[in-house]
């Protein structure tokens, strides 16, 4: 067997290159960020949802680009105290 | 005191026997009773002439045809099975000999004459303190060559005159004594006639030993041993005579290498077979070793323990107690023994227990020996008997004067103990550790050493305490350790041993480092994996080490350079890497202070070698770093080599860098230019082909530069022959096509005259290079049609176009080639107008040689401008041509008649009868040859035929060939099937004859026949009927040709079987798809996986063609038989099938669902693989198309199998999701997903990662609306507001 078969754990190991992809340790906190940093992207990648939070928030739409991004940086708050391990 | 004389006599007497005895087991002395005692080697040449001026200069081109020419002797496959024996008890048939030095040739093994030159002075690393005496400077070193250079000249000019005197001396000789009267001759004449004798019995070290001695000495007094400080006293010798004895000490030691590689254990007897020497020690002659002992002992002899360590002592006592210091008197005495030179050689500690009592060459002669022993032992009676009737034969007496022959060699095989039981005579202790088979176990998990090695890694088995060895030892044996599992350790062994190679690198340092690699890489016996190995070792530790390489920098050089000429291509892309990451790391002053004195080395080797070393150091470091090296190299006043090497490094600078030398071109030619009109002729060849490779490089660029050279050039060709001429003429042909086109005429009108008076040179090398300078004129755009015929053409024809062209095939390439050449320019009509005629010429070579020049301008050409005239002569000759053939492996005749019959199209009408009336007769001719060749022959020109409107001629021949279906050659029955194919293909199945309803079943039976030319062609034709008309056959006819088709399945080929595939979908759209898809179901219950495989794909591509609906009902109602493979081939089928109808699907799978449902629950895994398979093709098909509720539903049913383990299952049911992802959209998936991310158990949450992750990889953006709405906790706010917002 061994390596024919084993384009699967090659697939993984080629994903888990990519941020924002988990694994059995990820963290609730970790697992979230990346969910915000996702959607912000999102939202800034998406013209039509950028404007319609501009005129919701009554705000120019660079100012909502700009707020977006600036949310990314730790977009949940601190990390939390790691626990012992 | 008499009585004790001859006693000691006696016993002296006794020990040479035995010795002799001894000697023959490892020399090539034991056939002795065989050959007769005259030596059967007199008149070969037993050495390599090292310096011989002419074999000097031979540019790689000539080099190759040198090597090329002299592999025509025999064929390759015969003189590659020679070697084998040697091989053979590793009992590896197919295993072929991967020893680098069994396939170099005699150039490439001067590698091993080189020497590992001692460290060098690192200028960088020392500042402004003024070097120790000790160590080597470049000035030392230059020194030393120029030393070197004078003292070359002073001893070839004694080597002259020693040769004359040996010339005299035979002469005399002839008169003298035969060895059997010596005993009674005088002492005098004893003397003299043992120098005959011995010089009879050694001349391998006598004849022609002048020249080597020569240059033995030279590079000896190079050497010196890594450990030891060169003390400066040694290297000032003055080369006189008198000294010389001196400087030959070292000799012998350096050419470690060499002397190893024969170590003839006969010489020592020859010590004392001279009874001379028993007789009267001080008369014994001036070249016995022993005397010169006490001399070299004093030298470098560790201790005299080693000494003895072979022989016993008696000799080297002897020869001490003859005190005759002065008495040796010169450098050339014959018997400077190689004994000696081993025992001295062993200098640094680490060898000192490296001397295994054999050397690798011994021990192979011992397994060669030991082979033929095996094979020739005498037959057993019971091998008699099996091989010989039991009644006829009568098992007679030997008579009585019957003796076996024995060699020596044999008994002493068999029996090696009287040896021990002789008085006076015991095993020397060092014996015990002799290892003839079985190699002795390494210690401490290192792998097998080969007996090759025990020169290297001996060291190792010895049990040394590591307490016991100071620092540098236990240094020593941890390199030692890790090399040799490098060398010769397990994948694992090696790479662990490669990363601490390279991470201690530093820390081992550079010098116990490459001291231990680099003459491993220089051993005779190395294999090329070995080498790869080492030298990769090398480039890691290069990388690591850095500056601290500089001081070796020579010596990894003198290893590396001959990479660069390997035959092996990755051989030389290694050796460029290694040079070039070494010029990185020691930079350029440091190359250039350890290449420079090669540079005019007297060794056209060296040079060579140093040259193409010096370009990999420009590629890496840039053209421009070396250029005013290189200029000051090709002005050199003071050696014509200096500037010959320097020119060359610009020629090979060219060859490896390509078109990156145009930015530099000017300077470069300007730097070479001069060498044009050197005194020296090398110089001006050297420089004419760099000129040509710059040229080369360029093109089409850089004309500019080539300015200067173009008058010395031109001027040139006119006043220089042979072999200068070549390498002008070489240099102009890729210099005019750079030019413009007016120039490029002037020009070519200049040289054409001199190629034109040189159409007639004898030299093959000559007519080669006008060949090509003529094909290069040609082309260029300034030349015109007009000139070429007028000026060129007669004389081309004239001188090339004959018989004698034909039978060398790089000159046959090279005509062809400028022929078609001269053709673009001059037209078809031209060319072939003047060979046509030889298309009848009686040589077959020739003629072979005219068809293909013919088919390759007509191919290029077309035929339009033959006329009636030529056309008739060219069919006529074609004709001849084509029917005269005898051999025609490469279908030149073919092609080329077919070639030409395309091109002329219609024209071909008239000569259509006659050539069908050859094809006709040939058909019927006995050789299977003749016949497979005509029936391709009517494949080419079916489609002619067609445009000639002689449909009634292909309707004739289809019959004829039909008949011709019982042919029993199977190439031919695949040619003729070929051939009814192309005619059905032509004129369409309506009009074919025989009729399509007759020809089908007689290739029923053929199908059967498991050849490969004739399957492939048969299912063609087959298939091809069945697609265009099937209806001219009856169904029974198809369904019996079905069953055919199941067996050919099975075939190997792809083609075949995709063609098979194929058939039966034509078959079904034919007559239906019921009856072939029962026939097909029913192969779903055999054995062979391949073969349902094939079942399985060929009922999707049924349903594929027929529609769905008219087979899946039989399909799923197979499903229920109970047969694993039945039903996972219905699996599988259906899995093909929505593969194949893709959006056609959404018809389906409704209907297919509850099976499918089925089959994602049995508890046989290969049910749910498949069936996730089918599920991955149908989600895939249907994506978009309104079916959630069945894909959701399918969906349920996959999802539990994602803990499957097996690879194959577990691939299926990710991709199945996959599939999903694609038609349900992420959301869905994700939300299947949520349960496990978080689960307690790591074995889920590890699967359901590995899900999400795919997930997001396919999907990240469609996730995002998608993700669960979270509570935010004390400090981090989780929830994502924005979604939220509504205006």
């Amino acid at each position: 067997m061994g390596d024919r078969y084993n384009i699967h754990s090659q697939l993984e190991h080629l994903q888990s290159k990519y941020i924002g992809t988990g694994h059995a340790d990820t963290t609730r906190f970790e697992w979230v960020v990346n969910q915000h940093r996702d959607s912000y992207a999102s939202y800034l990648g998406h013209h039509d949802l950028n404007n319609y939070f501009a005129i919701a928030e009554n705000e120019s739409k660079a100012r909502i680009k700009f707020n977006l991004m600036e949310k990314m940086l730790q977009p949940c708050g601190p990390p939390p105290d790691k626990h012992e391990d | 005191m008499e009585t004790m004389d001859a006693d000691i006599a006696r016993v002296q007497e006794e020990r040479r026997q035995k010795e002799a005895e001894l000697a023959a087991l490892s020399s090539l002395t034991f056939d002795r009773e065989l050959y007769g005692i005259a030596n059967r080697f007199e008149g070969y040449e037993r050495s390599i002439p090292v310096n011989e001026d002419e074999e000097e200069v031979q540019d790689p081109t000539e080099r190759e045809v040198a090597r090329k020419l002299a592999s025509y002797t025999a064929p390759k496959s015969v003189l590659a099975d020679l070697p084998r024996g040697e091989v053979t008890d590793e009992q590896l048939g197919f295993k072929k000999p991967q020893r680098i030095i069994d396939r170099e040739d005699d150039y490439r093994k001067k590698r091993l004459n080189r020497i590992i030159s001692p460290d060098r002075n690192d200028a960088f690393a020392m500042g402004d303190k003024t070097p120790d005496a000790a160590v080597r400077t470049y000035a030392d070193i230059m020194r030393e060559e120029a030393l070197k250079r004078d003292k070359e000249e002073t001893l070839r000019l004694i080597a002259k005159k020693k040769e004359e005197d040996a010339e005299r001396r035979a002469k005399e000789e002839s008169t003298a004594p035969t060895k059997a009267q010596i005993a009674t001759a005088s002492v005098a004449a004893a003397a003299a006639v043992t120098q005959s004798a011995g010089s009879k019995r050694r001349n391998r070290w006598d004849q022609n030993v002048e020249p080597e001695e020569v240059k033995k000495a030279k590079a000896g007094s190079e050497w010196d041993n890594p450990d030891a400080t060169p003390g400066p006293s040694r290297w000032d010798a003055t080369p006189t005579p008198g000294h010389a004895s001196m400087d030959a000490t070292p000799v012998a030691a350096s050419r470690r290498n060499r002397w190893d590689e024969t170590p003839t254990p006969g010489r020592a007897s020859d010590a004392d077979a001279t009874p001379a020497g028993g007789v009267t020690p001080g008369a014994t002659p001036a070249g016995m070793t022993w005397d010169a002992t006490p001399k070299l002992a004093g030298l470098a002899t560790p201790t005299p323990k080693k000494q003895r360590s072979r022989w016993d002592e008696t000799p080297a006592t002897m020869g001490s107690a003859t005190p005759m210091p002065g008495a040796t008197p010169s450098v050339f005495t014959p018997g400077v023994t190689p004994m000696g030179g081993i025992e001295l050689a062993t200098p640094t500690p680490g060898h000192i227990a490296l001397r295994a009592p054999m050397t690798p060459e011994q021990y192979n002669m011992l397994r060669w020996e030991k082979d033929i022993e095996d094979r020739n032992r005498p037959l057993s009676d019971e091998e008699l008997e099996a091989m010989f009737p039991m009644e006829g034969y009568k098992i007679l007496d030997p008579p009585a004067s019957y003796v076996p022959i024995r060699t020596p060699a044999r008994k002493l095989l068999a029996t090696p103990t009287p040896l021990g039981g002789t008085p006076l005579y015991s095993i020397p202790e060092e014996d015990r550790s002799q290892q003839y088979d079985v190699p002795k176990e390494a210690a401490g998990g290192l792998p097998m050493m080969k007996p090759e090695d025990y020169q290297y890694f001996g060291a190792l088995l010895s049990e040394k305490e590591e307490e016991e060895m100071t620092a540098e030892e236990s240094k020593e044996r941890k390199i030692m350790k890790l090399l040799l599992k490098v060398k010769n350790g397990t994948p694992s062994q090696r790479k662990t041993a490669l990363r601490q190679l390279t991470d201690k690198a530093r820390e081992l340092g550079a010098g116990p480092l490459f001291n231990q690699i680099l003459p491993l890489l220089m051993s005779p016996t190395l294999e090329d994996q070995e080498r790869h190995l080492l030298v990769k070792v090398i480039d890691r530790v290069l990388y690591k080490l850095d500056e601290l390489v500089r001081p070796f920098v020579h010596k990894i050089l003198v290893v590396i350079e001959p990479l660069l000429i390997d035959e092996d291509y990755y051989a030389r892309v290694e050796g460029r890497e290694i040079i070039s990451n070494l010029s990185k790391a020691a930079g350029l002053a440091t190359m250039i202070a350890a290449m420079r004195p090669d540079i005019d080395n007297i060794d056209e080797y060296v040079r060579n070698t140093t040259a193409r070393a010096f370009s990999v150091v420009a590629s890496a470091l840039g053209i421009p770093a070396l250029l005013p090296f290189l200029k000051a190299v090709c002005q050199s006043k003071k050696s014509w080599q200096a500037r010959h090497t320097g020119i060359k490094i610009v020629q090979q600078i060219a060859i490896l860098m390509g078109c990156a030398v145009l930015p530099h071109l000017k300077s470069l030619v300007e730097i070479i230019e001069h060498g044009l009109i050197d005194e020296n002729q090398k110089v001006r060849t050297i420089t004419a082909l760099s000129l040509a490779a710059l040229a080369e490089a360029a093109a089409p660029y850089g004309i500019e530069s080539f300015d200067s050279v173009l008058k010395p050039l031109w001027k040139g060709i006119r006043s220089h022959r042979g072999k200068v001429l070549a390498a002008f003429l070489k240099a102009i042909g890729f210099i005019i096509p750079l030019m413009d086109a007016m120039y490029a005429s002037y020009y070519t009108k200049e040289v054409m005259v001199i190629l034109i008076r040189e159409f007639q040179s004898p030299d093959e090398e000559m007519k080669k290079i006008v060949l090509k300078v003529v094909k290069q004129c040609v082309s260029t755009e300034g030349v015109e049609a007009s000139y070429i015929r007028q000026e060129i053409l007669p004389e081309f024809f004239r001188n090339f176009w004959v018989r004698r062209m034909a039978l060398d095939r790089r000159n046959y390439r090279q005509l062809v080639d400028t022929t078609v050449e001269v053709a673009n320019k001059v037209g078809v009509a031209d060319i072939v107008g003047r060979v046509v005629e030889d298309l009848k010429d009686e040589s077959e070579p020739y003629r072979r040689m005219v068809m293909e020049t013919i088919e390759k301008v007509v191919a290029s050409l077309g035929a339009s401008d033959i006329d009636a005239r030529l056309e008739e002569l060219l069919i006529d000759g074609i004709l001849y041509a084509f029917q005269e053939q005898t051999s025609d492996d490469a279908n030149v005749m073919l092609n080329g008649f077919g070639t030409v019959v395309n091109a002329m199209g219609q024209r071909v009408k008239p000569y259509l009868p006659q050539i069908c009336g050859t094809i006709k007769w040939r058909l019927n001719n006995k050789s299977a040859k003749v016949r497979q060749q005509a029936a391709d022959l009517i494949s080419r020109i079916a489609v002619v035929m067609k445009q000639c409107h002689e449909e009634q001629l292909m309707g004739h021949l289809g019959v004829v060939l039909y008949e011709y279906l019982g042919e029993e050659y199977p190439e031919v029955l695949g040619s003729i099937l070929g051939a009814l194919k192309a005619i059905v293909n032509v004129i369409g199945m309506t009009k074919m004859t025989p009729p399509i309803k007759d020809l089908l079943p007689r290739l029923t039976p053929i199908l059967k026949n498991r050849h490969e030319k004739v399957q492939e062609n048969c299912i063609d034709l087959v298939g091809r009927i069945a697609d265009r008309g099937a209806e001219f056959v009856p169904a029974r006819e198809w369904m019996r040709i079905c069953f055919e088709l199941l067996e050919m399945l099975k075939a190997h080929k792809k083609g075949i079987r995709r063609a098979t595939v194929n058939t039966f979908g034509y078959i079904a759209k034919a007559i239906g798809p019921q009856d072939v898809l029962a026939t097909l179901l029913n192969n779903l219950k055999v054995q062979e996986r391949q073969n349902r495989v094939c079942t399985t794909v060929a009922i999707a591509i049924v349903a594929e063609t027929c529609s769905p609906f008219t087979v899946l009902p039989a399909l799923m109602n197979e499903y229920r038989v109970p047969e694993l493979n039945v039903q996972n081939g219905v699996l599988k089928s259906l899995s093909f099938l929505f593969e194949y109808i893709g959006e056609m699907g959404k018809d389906y799978i409704y209907a297919v669902t509850p099976l499918l449902e089925d089959a994602l629950m049995d508890r046989d895994l290969v049910h749910r693989q498949t069936a996730a398979s089918a599920v991955k093709h149908m989600a895939l098909g249907v994506a978009g198309l309104g079916c959630e509720d069945a894909l959701i539903h399918l969906l349920n049913f996959v999802w539990p199998n994602i803990f499957e383990t097996s690879p194959h299952v577990i691939n299926a049911v990710m991709e199945a999701i996959e599939g999903m992802r694609v038609a349900l959209g992420p959301a869905i998936i994700l939300s299947y997903c949520l349960q496990g991310l978080f689960h307690p158990a790591r074995k889920v949450r590890e699967v359901y990662w590995k899900i999400y992750n795919s997930l997001y990889i396919g999907a990240q953006d469609g996730l995002v609306a998608a993700y669960p709405v979270l509570e935010d906790d004390g400090q981090n706010c989780y929830s994502r507001p924005e979604l939220m917002m509504f205006v």
